[in-house]
């Protein structure tokens, strides 16, 4: 008969019982599937590029006049190189957890949801997919340290790679536990704007964080972006051929009431920042129904 | 099992019960979006949800597919408790909603992709079944393209592959051809046969043309989250046990009076011709011609349709009913997702 011809070509599938193994599949994917969307979406990866690039060429330019009176050889583009490093992290972190309420808007959410796998993987996934991107976008941002006088050495590139996938890892799992909540496009892009832009102001993203007023100082002091930037200056200014006086006053690092916090330490902070909020976005998805 | 069979249903083919309904409940606030529902789908059946939106039909599919978790009642898929045993629940559907959740950035072949992943579909046999499912709804030869550049019709049969890819023996399909071209709804009813024929499967799909009930093996027919009506549709049809007589008349008018007086039967004028239900129409025509007194120019007797059957049961046609109340319902459930 006709059909049982058909049918005994049928290619039988078994899905087998859930398993570490299992998950681990699904954390690849998951990551996977942003690297394929970032890469084919060559416009945000341009338009990620063009705002550090002003802000380091004008920015910095316009700004390296009026501090050329003070003296020193320090370029401000120098200076603020990590900073733009951060910012672009930052931006495209924020814009890839973004893609949980995009996923829930077209309904692709729905294809990750009902699928037998725990929501823990679907979640690690996009936290690790995230980070990933966005450390990719800050690679591009890397390939410009020569026009801000930072050095190609080997050794502060994979240090700043590093320490921003470490960054970028917090940022997505904020991120992504805010998309979580969040179920339109538009407001989840308010709330984050109105997120970022104090965080990027109150980080030492743009001026070196000594001699500032308390309430200034106790403010960048309990951002938490401030301890993703300090260690990629940090990085930066360890690597400048400079004199002391002019690298603590660029590079004064983060004080607490005069204790100078470690780069080891403020990169744990980090690391613990970006696990806990994994966890409540992990715990947040496996509530929802 | 004895869970609500009326009209004189049996399952075909005792096989086992692939989905089993006691008394599904499901409540949003103070909503009642289905209100104990009971029905068992036997293995291999195709099984047709009817009913216009808001009816309760993705409520309940959603249900069944552990998307949402019942307030009330009991129900088995594919053997597994939808409460307790969600994962081998999850891991024996297939699901094809009623809304794409196809990713538009991706190729078709890389959402099919995404699916073997995240079902551990075993890495031996994922090519294979991949060009299967991908041969049979006609897409193998665009499956490098990006799904944003498919056709409404082309993203649907994509996601019924997809639903297919991991071997499921339940496969639930929400309004599979909702919004297409009758062309595609077409194309796409010809794969669900083609598919019951080859991959020993259980159907459960929600419709809300008629028409396409008419493919089911049975159907069960949901009015505000209750089950009005179950049976396979000639069982359904034969209940409502009216024929339709359509005739043309030189005078419809004084047509339409005679008969009431005549016969004492209700007609109407629709589309230009006087319409009314009358049981065993063929006998009665012979009758029409001798005592009506209007001069008939023609005449048509027609066998009840789903049309009537859920009519009759529900008290309106199914796009009168469309239109009105429930749509606030569905509402209410998207905004919970």
């Amino acid at each position: 008969m006709g059909t049982q011809a058909i049918a005994a070509d049928v290619v039988r599938v078994r899905v087998p019982e859930r398993s570490i193994r299992h998950d681990l599949r699904a954390v690849k994917i998951v990551l996977h599937r942003e690297l394929i969307r970032f890469w084919h979406d060559r416009m945000r990866m341009v338009a990620g590029l063009l705002q550090p690039v002003l802000w380091l060429l004008v920015m910095g330019t316009g700004l390296s006049s009026l501090l050329r009176t003070g003296g020193g050889n320090v370029d401000l583009k120098t200076f603020i190189f990590p900073g733009v490093l951060a910012m672009s992290v930052l931006f495209t972190a924020m814009f890839s957890a973004g893609s949980i309420v995009w996923d829930r808007e077209f309904g692709f959410l729905r294809e990750m949801l009902v699928a037998p796998v725990s929501r823990t993987a679907i979640v690690v996934g996009k936290c690790f997919g995230g980070a990933v991107v966005a450390t990719c976008q800050g690679v591009f941002i890397l390939l410009l340290a020569g026009l801000a006088g930072v050095p190609y050495s080997p050794l502060l590139l994979l240090t700043l790679i590093g320490e921003m996938f470490l960054g970028a890892f917090a940022l997505t799992g904020f991120g992504v536990m805010m998309a979580a909540r969040i179920k339109s496009m538009q407001s989840f892009f308010a709330i984050m704007q109105m997120a970022m832009m104090p965080m990027l102001f109150l980080s030492g993203a743009l001026y070196p964080l000594a001699g500032l007023p308390a309430w200034l100082s106790l403010l960048t002091r309990l951002n938490p972006l401030t301890y993703a930037i300090d260690p990629l200056r940090h990085a930066v200014f360890s690597h400048l051929d400079i004199n002391p006086a002019l690298a603590r006053a660029f590079n004064p690092g983060v004080t607490w009431n005069g204790w100078h916090v470690p780069v080891g330490l403020e990169l744990i902070m980090v690391v613990v920042m970006g696990v806990g909020l994994m966890l409540i976005a992990i715990a947040e998805f496996r509530g929802s129904e | 099992m004895s869970t609500g069979e009326f009209a004189g249903a049996t399952a075909p083919g005792k096989l086992g019960e692939a989905v089993v309904v006691e008394g599904l409940t499901k409540r949003f606030g103070d909503i009642e979006a289905v209100r104990g529902i009971d029905i068992t789908v036997a293995t291999g059946e195709i099984f047709g949800f009817l009913g216009p939106n808001g009816a309760g039909k993705s409520t309940t599919i959603n249900m069944l597919c552990t998307l949402l978790t019942p307030t009330a009642g009991r129900a088995r898929v594919a053997g597994f408790d939808v409460r307790s045993q969600r994962d081998d629940v999850r891991r024996n559907i297939g699901l094809v909603f009623q809304d794409p959740t196809v990713d538009g950035y991706l190729s078709g072949e890389q959402n099919l992709r995404f699916h073997a992943e995240l079902y551990g579909v075993p890495k031996a046999v994922v090519g294979d079944r991949m060009r299967q499912v991908l041969e049979m709804v006609g897409l193998w030869d665009r499956r490098g393209d990006r799904v944003e550049t498919y056709s409404g019709g082309m993203k649907r049969r994509l996601e019924i592959a997809r639903g297919l890819l991991h071997s499921p023996r339940v496969l639930f399909l929400d309004e599979p051809t909702v919004g297409l071209d009758p062309q595609t709804r077409k194309s796409i009813w010809d794969y669900i046969q083609q598919l019951k024929n080859n991959e020993d499967i259980t159907i459960f799909m929600t419709t809300h043309y008629m028409d396409e009930a008419e493919y089911c093996d049975r159907i069960a027919i949901i009015d505000s989250g209750r089950i009005v009506a179950l049976g396979t549709p000639e069982a359904l049809k034969a209940s409502v046990g009216k024929d339709r007589v359509r005739i043309e008349t030189a005078d419809d008018e004084t047509a339409i009076a005679a008969l009431k007086e005549h016969f004492d039967l209700e007609a109407a004028v629709h589309e230009g011709e006087v319409t009314f239900a009358v049981s065993s129409g063929e006998e009665f025509v012979p009758r029409l011609f001798a005592e009506l007194g209007v001069p008939i120019k023609s005449v048509s007797v027609s066998r009840p349709s789903l049309d009537d059957v859920f009519m009759s049961y529900t008290g309106s046609t199914i796009r009168d009913a469309e239109g009105s109340a429930n749509d606030w319902m569905r509402m209410a459930f998207r905004a919970r997702r």
